[in-house]
């Protein structure tokens, strides 16, 4: 007997159809419902739940009460199994994080959340590592990378999982300053990682060997990092799940959601800021070894500001490693990968093509645009 | 002069100018050349194709392909004693039937439903291969015995993360040529002397030669002189003793009475399928296979297909597919992604219908009665003055080496005076191994007489005489 | 009225118009495995017993081999007799569909062209089947001059100075190809430094592959949004280490990169080579050749392109077109004329030795040749205009779909395929493109989806090729239109297919754990049935 938890967020992208960004804070919220806002999260997790329905008997459903989840899973025909207790119309982000942290106590085979990168972060916040969770997209802009596509697919992709038919991968939990960004200002931090269900192949009719799992990808990215290395020079280490295996190819442990250096096969500095940085690359030559952040495929400005503008113009252009899984540039469908560092100076001298590695033996030649 | 009308080809039906002009009113095109606007002028041809003249009608074609045909002499009107790694043996018809039917010749890579035919019959194919072996795991075709031992040989090197590979200084050079420039960036090749009066691996020379750096150690058994390499089993001891994997290459026609190399510790087994139910085909007729124990280390390193059985919704049903499809199969610093390609898939099913047919008695039957005619071809060959058999005393299948230095004459000259008395004589061995000298490789299969072989010792007599 | 006729006169009941869609069902046998037809004792076909006087004379050797070289015990192999393997073959047969039985237009890429079977008996004819390749070359006179001819077409048709037939089939030429240029760059002193290959994601994957197995670090080429290669990224990649481009063209999408010419140009000033996968050649035969676009090597599958049949996968046949600055690099031994015969060269000090036991797939070589001989110059003009033509036709009528689309090169005419994109009515209907494919096998028919990565989302790739007709293009434009409308009036139908074919839907969890999968039957039973 398969369990699927559910949580719906019922004020996630509330404020989005009538023009507000985000919806986190009262405030905001007030005003979006005086607008005559409608929540649309509780329709996305019935639409997500449709696919499940050919499972019958057997899975089990867990849910919070009301509009937490309950609404959604009766309207999509399901009989929930309903834990915990809300307040009807005034649920919060600790209401999200409380029910996340009951479903990985009892240990649900996969917990599906609706909402965008603020209910993304309360999951992470609660639920232990390693946890199979997938989000269901009804925030206005998501740029967390462990939401399906749509809700259906969320749906599709939760059926393939339970039966075996899925991979689990780590994917980006990034979250937007709210506040920040209503005053005008840009800035994100990568908070850490969701394990997250992706489409494993369906196809026999094969011609040729199919790519490899995105593990071996990474600790093969990792090798020809780690294998080109020169002695004495500081490679100043960003965020993410491609130069995490950097650093275990080295045996270094490596910030999560951090900026590290290393040099000559040693940790020299942990989760490091801007500042930190300039001071370091003055006493020694750099480089910056980074991949792109999030599901909008940002280079630099997403949830790794601390290798800042004046960082990147120090280091030089030509001394700047990207490495990346071939996975996530395809879904990037062709489009750039994008910068945005704060300086338009330094975005406009990140502009144009990039090698990324891509494999041991494997580059790739990819656009950059600011 | 009567005009020329414009040719409606049989293999072309919308050549037919009537439908061509519907079609490209349908796509908005006066004419086809407006369908090539995207290649530039630069580079478009701007002459006809300087090609012979054609044979439209089919029975013309037929005459000029039979008349080239015609200035060939097969096997079929000579006696020939060639191997070499390609043999004379009996096609049983029901062979030629199965793969000649439209069904299996023109199929391609469909699915497992549409084309459950191709999946079930090369599966069926793995499985008697893995009876003879008595191996779990065996793969699709490969190209060739060369490329599966190639392969067989970067497997090695992707499992134990090493980069020698120890190979029997028997091996014919044309095979080495292709192992060497197929493995050259993660594998390196050294050679392993062998004992001049046996033939077989110097154990001595092993012994120094292999080290911690070995990914395998291969031999064939038989060899490409044709003796078995009764030192097989201490070979593979060594080769374990050192953490090497030990790599045989064989003939499956002899595994109905020789061990399988799983037996002598073997690890990966390979070789050519040619000898079960394949036309020689001028050399067109090979095909590779490999087998390994079933063990995730050693299949997820298999660049090939390999297909599986499995159940579908239905109770008692048969579905196939591809096993491990997603297999991380390279080690990280070798993404050497071999490829899968269109090998060799119809000489699968072929073999797999040769071994239907013969059956464990008839493999027994087969074997047996090859090494008795073997046996008795060097018999009689050794009593003809002046012409040795080496190696004579270890046992051999199929093949065996005839030395003539002995005698006044070079194997080129003894070739080519019994190819005037229609008898095709083992190939030249002088240019591939100097140091045998004027030393040829006969091959005797179970198509060879009594009286073919007794004309061959009166013709080489006749001939040295 | 006639003698003998009754009193009553039926009027005349003619027989009804066949529907649009055919009631297709595939051939359902439900046959074991043929393990389990084993009946202990049964003979299939005897092999020929030695002369009393042989055994007299030796013995048994078998017999006598030492104990560890002596197999103990018979394999255990199935019995059967001649009848019953086969009946049971035959039956595998009539579950398997192939160009002779279904309009295979859906295997993209791969020419599914019709091979004529008047080749096919051709090439059976002893006088090729029963030639040894160490035969003396007088007595292979014949098939020595077939490969000199289709030689000399194929120099004609790619422009080069010499063709190798050797390569076993498209991907071992591209190796071929790989292993010339590094020979030749070894040969002038910078193999070492030269150590990059640039290849496009379009381009077919085994390029990318055997540069890999070459020892060669490789460079992907996404598109841009055209769906050509993208040539910024091209001048960007390309520096003292590139040793070549490997690029298709037209590429798996169908689409003609006109710019074919400046991406030679930009590598050849890096003094790297250009090597031609003509996989998709079909179209183009005649109408433009890859020595006037400036590569240097070239390679043709002889099964695709010059119609030898794909035989389930193989065997096949490659061909690989070199300039006079790489003639010294091909693979050993070359067929040459001396102007009384034909002769193998042996001697040649630079070749990179042989890639294939014997000298190519002969029996393929001939029947190309044949096929090449039946159309001429002329005929292989009709056949490239009529691919496109069928392509373009095709395209034109698959739009008419709902919920389909071509990405890339709007308004502008394709070569030989297509590569479309189900990604709408997959968003529509979550119906996806694998699950159109297998409902297609209901109707006698299939198609490939895309070479991984899947770059086009919810790809299908249609080849028609020039052998089929206008009828057979509307009848699998008809099936594919009724699958998509079942997509959005009745998607379950689309899921659980499909339902005409040999089996239903397979179960795929076992193929992917170890503890379950069996690539045979000795290991199914041990793993699965548990009684061995």
């Amino acid at each position: 007997m398969k369990r699927i938890g559910l949580i719906v967020n019922p004020i996630a992208g509330i404020g989005g159809r009538v023009g507000l960004k985000g919806s986190d804070g009262a405030e905001t919220l007030r005003l979006a419902l005086e607008l005559g806002a409608v929540p649309e999260a509780l329709q996305r997790g019935t639409s997500s739940l449709l696919p499940l329905s050919s499972m019958g008997h057997a899975m089990e459903l867990l849910t919070f009460p009301l509009e937490m989840g309950e609404t959604s899973a009766r309207d999509a025909g399901f009989t929930p199994t309903v834990i915990g207790e809300i307040r009807a119309g005034a649920t919060t982000a600790e209401d999200t994080s409380r029910a996340a942290r009951q479903m990985s106590a009892l240990g649900v085979d996969l917990l599906l959340f609706a909402g965008g990168d603020g209910t993304a972060r309360d999951i992470w916040r609660a639920v232990r590592p390693q946890f199979p969770c997938l989000g269901i997209p009804a925030g206005v802009k998501i740029h967390s990378a462990v939401y399906a596509t749509n809700p259906r697919h969320a749906g599709e992709l939760a059926e393939m999982f339970l039966e075996g038919r899925a991979r689990l991968r780590e994917a980006e939990v990034v979250d937007l300053d709210e506040d920040a960004y209503r005053a005008g200002n840009v800035s994100t931090r990568l908070y850490g990682y969701l394990s997250v269900p992706y489409r494993a192949l369906l196809l026999q009719n094969q011609k040729a060997p199919s790519p490899a799992s995105e593990a071996l990808q990474t600790a093969a990215i990792g090798a020809a990092v780690v294998e080109a290395m020169q002695p004495g020079v500081l490679y100043i280490l960003g965020p993410g799940t491609t130069t995490r295996a950097i650093a275990r190819q080295m045996d270094v442990p490596k910030t999560l959601v951090g900026v590290d250096v290393v040099c000559d096969g040693n940790l020299v500095a942990q989760d490091v800021n801007q500042s930190q940085l300039l001071t370091m690359i003055e006493t020694a030559p750099a480089k910056i070894v980074v991949t792109p952040i999030g599901g909008q495929g940002f280079l630099f400005g997403r949830g790794n500001q601390q290798i800042g503008p004046e960082v990147i113009r120090r280091v030089g252009r030509e001394n700047i490693i990207v490495v990346s899984t071939s996975d996530k540039l395809n879904a990037l469908r062709a489009q750039p990968l994008l910068v945005d560092t704060g300086s338009p100076d330094v975005d406009a001298m990140l502009a144009g093509y990039f090698t990324v590695i891509t494999g041991f033996a494997e580059r790739t030649v990819y656009r950059v645009a600011s | 002069m009567i005009p020329k009308k414009p040719v409606v080809y049989p293999y072309i039906p919308n050549s037919n100018p009537i439908v061509k002009r519907e079609m490209l009113n349908a796509v908005g095109a006066k004419s086809v050349d407006e369908l090539y606007a995207e290649i530039p002028e630069s580079i478009r041809l701007k002459r006809k194709l300087d090609l012979p003249e054609p044979f439209l009608s089919e029975a013309s074609l037929v005459r000029h392909v039979e008349s080239l045909l015609a200035k060939n002499q097969s096997t079929r009107e000579n006696l020939s004693f060639l191997g070499a790694g390609c043999a004379q043996h009996y096609v049983p018809a029901v062979c030629d039937e199965i793969n000649s039917r439209g069904e299996f010749l023109t199929a391609y890579a469909g699915e497992p439903y549409e084309d459950h035919g191709r999946f079930q019959s090369l599966f069926e194919y793995e499985s008697m291969m893995a009876e003879m072996l008595n191996m779990d795991v065996v793969n699709v075709p490969v190209y060739d015995g060369g490329q599966a031992t190639s392969t067989a040989l970067r497997m090695a090197g992707r499992i134990t993360g090493r980069k020698l590979a120890l190979l029997p200084a028997t091996t014919a050079p044309d095979k080495l040529s292709q192992i060497r420039d197929y493995v050259r960036p993660d594998v390196h090749v050294e050679l392993v002397a062998f004992d001049p009066a046996t033939g077989l691996m110097d154990l001595d020379a092993l012994g120094r030669q292999i080290n911690v750096q070995t990914a395998a150690v291969f031999i064939e058994n038989p060899s490409y002189l044709g003796f078995l390499e009764t030192q097989a089993s201490e070979i593979g001891t060594v080769a374990h003793e050192h953490g090497s994997l030990f790599v045989v290459g064989v003939d499956p026609i002899s595994l109905g009475v020789i061990s399988p190399p799983v037996e002598y510790g073997g690890d990966i087994a390979c070789g050519d399928i040619q000898s079960l139910g394949i036309h020689m085909n001028y050399g067109g007729g090979h095909a590779g296979f490999i087998a390994t124990r079933d063990e995730e280390a050693f299949v997820a390193q298999f660049p090939s297909r390999l297909f599986g059985v499995a159940t579908t919704s239905v109770e008692g049903e048969y579905g196939f597919g591809d096993v491990a499809y997603e297999r991380t199969s390279f080690a990280v610093r070798e993404e050497g992604k071999e490829w899968v390609g269109t090998a060799a898939a119809l000489w699968g099913i072929t073999a797999g219908v040769y071994l239907a047919l013969m059956g464990p008695q008839g493999m027994v039957e087969i074997g047996r009665g090859i090494m008795q005619r073997t046996r008795y071809a060097m018999q009689r060959l050794a009593g003809l003055p002046d012409v040795r058999v080496p190696f004579a005393n270890t046992p051999h299948f199929k093949e065996f080496v005839v030395d003539f230095n002995r005698t006044s004459k070079t194997v080129t000259e003894i070739n080519r005076a019994l190819h005037e008395r229609g008898i095709f004589g083992g190939s030249d061995l002088s240019r591939e191994f100097p140091a045998l000298g004027q030393c040829g490789l006969y091959c005797v299969t179970e198509t060879h007489t009594q009286a073919d072989i007794g004309r061959l010792v009166s013709a080489i007599q006749e001939v040295l005489a | 009225m006639k003698p003998g006729v009754t009193g009553k006169q039926r009027p005349p009941r003619p027989v009804a118009k066949k529907p649009t869609l055919r009631r297709f069902h595939q051939a359902r046998w439900d046959e074991p495995v043929i393990f389990e037809l084993s009946v202990a004792g049964q003979r299939g076909v005897l092999p020929p017993e030695p002369e009393s006087a042989i055994i007299e004379a030796v013995g048994d050797p078998a017999g006598d081999l030492p104990e560890g070289l002596r197999r103990k015990s018979a394999p255990a192999l199935p019995e059967l007799s001649q009848l019953h393997v086969l009946r049971h073959y035959a039956r595998m047969s009539q579950e398997n569909l192939g160009v002779d039985l279904n309009i295979d237009i859906g295997q993209g890429t791969c020419t599914m062209k019709y091979s004529p079977k008047v080749n096919d008996q051709l090439a059976r004819s002893p006088k090729l089947s029963e030639l040894h390749p160490l035969q003396p070359v007088s007595s292979v006179q014949g098939i020595l001059e077939v490969m000199c001819r289709l030689e000399g077409i194929l120099k004609e048709i790619s422009g080069m100075e010499r063709v190798t037939l050797q390569p076993g089939a498209g991907s071992s030429a591209i190796y071929c190809n790989i292993s010339m240029i590094r020979a030749y760059h070894e040969a002038h002193g910078d193999g070492q430094y030269r150590d990059e290959v640039i290849t496009t994601i379009f381009s077919h994957p085994s390029n990318a592959a055997a540069a890999k197995v070459a020892g060669y670090k490789v460079i992907t080429l996404y598109p841009n949004a055209d769906g050509y290669p993208d040539v910024d990224a091209l001048a960007s990649a390309v520096s003292e280490r590139t040793a070549a481009l490997l690029i298709t063209n037209p590429e798996d999408t169908g689409i003609f990169n006109p710019r074919i010419e400046e991406f030679v140009r930009i590598v050849h000033e890096a003094g790297g080579l250009c090597s031609y996968d003509q996989a998709n050649a079909n179209g183009i035969l005649g109408i433009t050749r890859a020595r006037d676009a400036g590569f240097d090597v070239c390679h043709f599958n002889l099964h695709k392109t010059f119609s030898t049949p794909h035989g389930c996968g193989g065997p096949g046949a490659g061909a690989c077109g070199v300039t006079g600055e790489i003639v010294p690099f091909l693979p050993t031994p070359t067929v040459e004329f001396d102007g009384a015969s034909y002769y193998l060269d042996f001697n040649r000090p630079q070749s990179i030795g042989k890639i294939r036991p014997g000298y190519g797939v002969a029996q393929n070589l001939l029947r190309a040749y044949a096929w090449v001989m039946s159309l001429g110059a002329d005929g292989l003009r009709e056949v490239a205009e009529t691919a496109v033509l069928n392509n373009n036709y095709l395209l034109t009528r698959v739009l008419e779909i709902r919920g389909v689309s071509a990405p890339y090169a709007k308004g502008k005419r394709r070569i030989e395929q297509v590569r479309y994109s189900w990604e709408r009515l997959a968003n529509d209907t979550g119906v996806h493109t694998e699950e159109i494919g297998f409902r297609a096998a209901d109707f006698g028919t299939h198609y490939w989806t895309s070479h991984h990565p899947f770059v086009v989302p919810e790809p299908m790739t249609l080849e028609p090729t020039e052998s089929y007709s206008k009828e057979d293009l509307d009848e699998y434009v008809a099936i594919l239109k009724h699958i998509a409308e079942e997509a959005y009036a009745d998607p379950e139908t689309v899921h659980s297919a499909p339902h005409n074919s040999t089996v239903h839907k397979t179960d795929q969890e076992s193929f992917d754990d170890p503890d379950a999968w069996a690539v045979t039957w000795r290991a199914y039973r041990r793993k699965v049935l548990r009684d061995t």
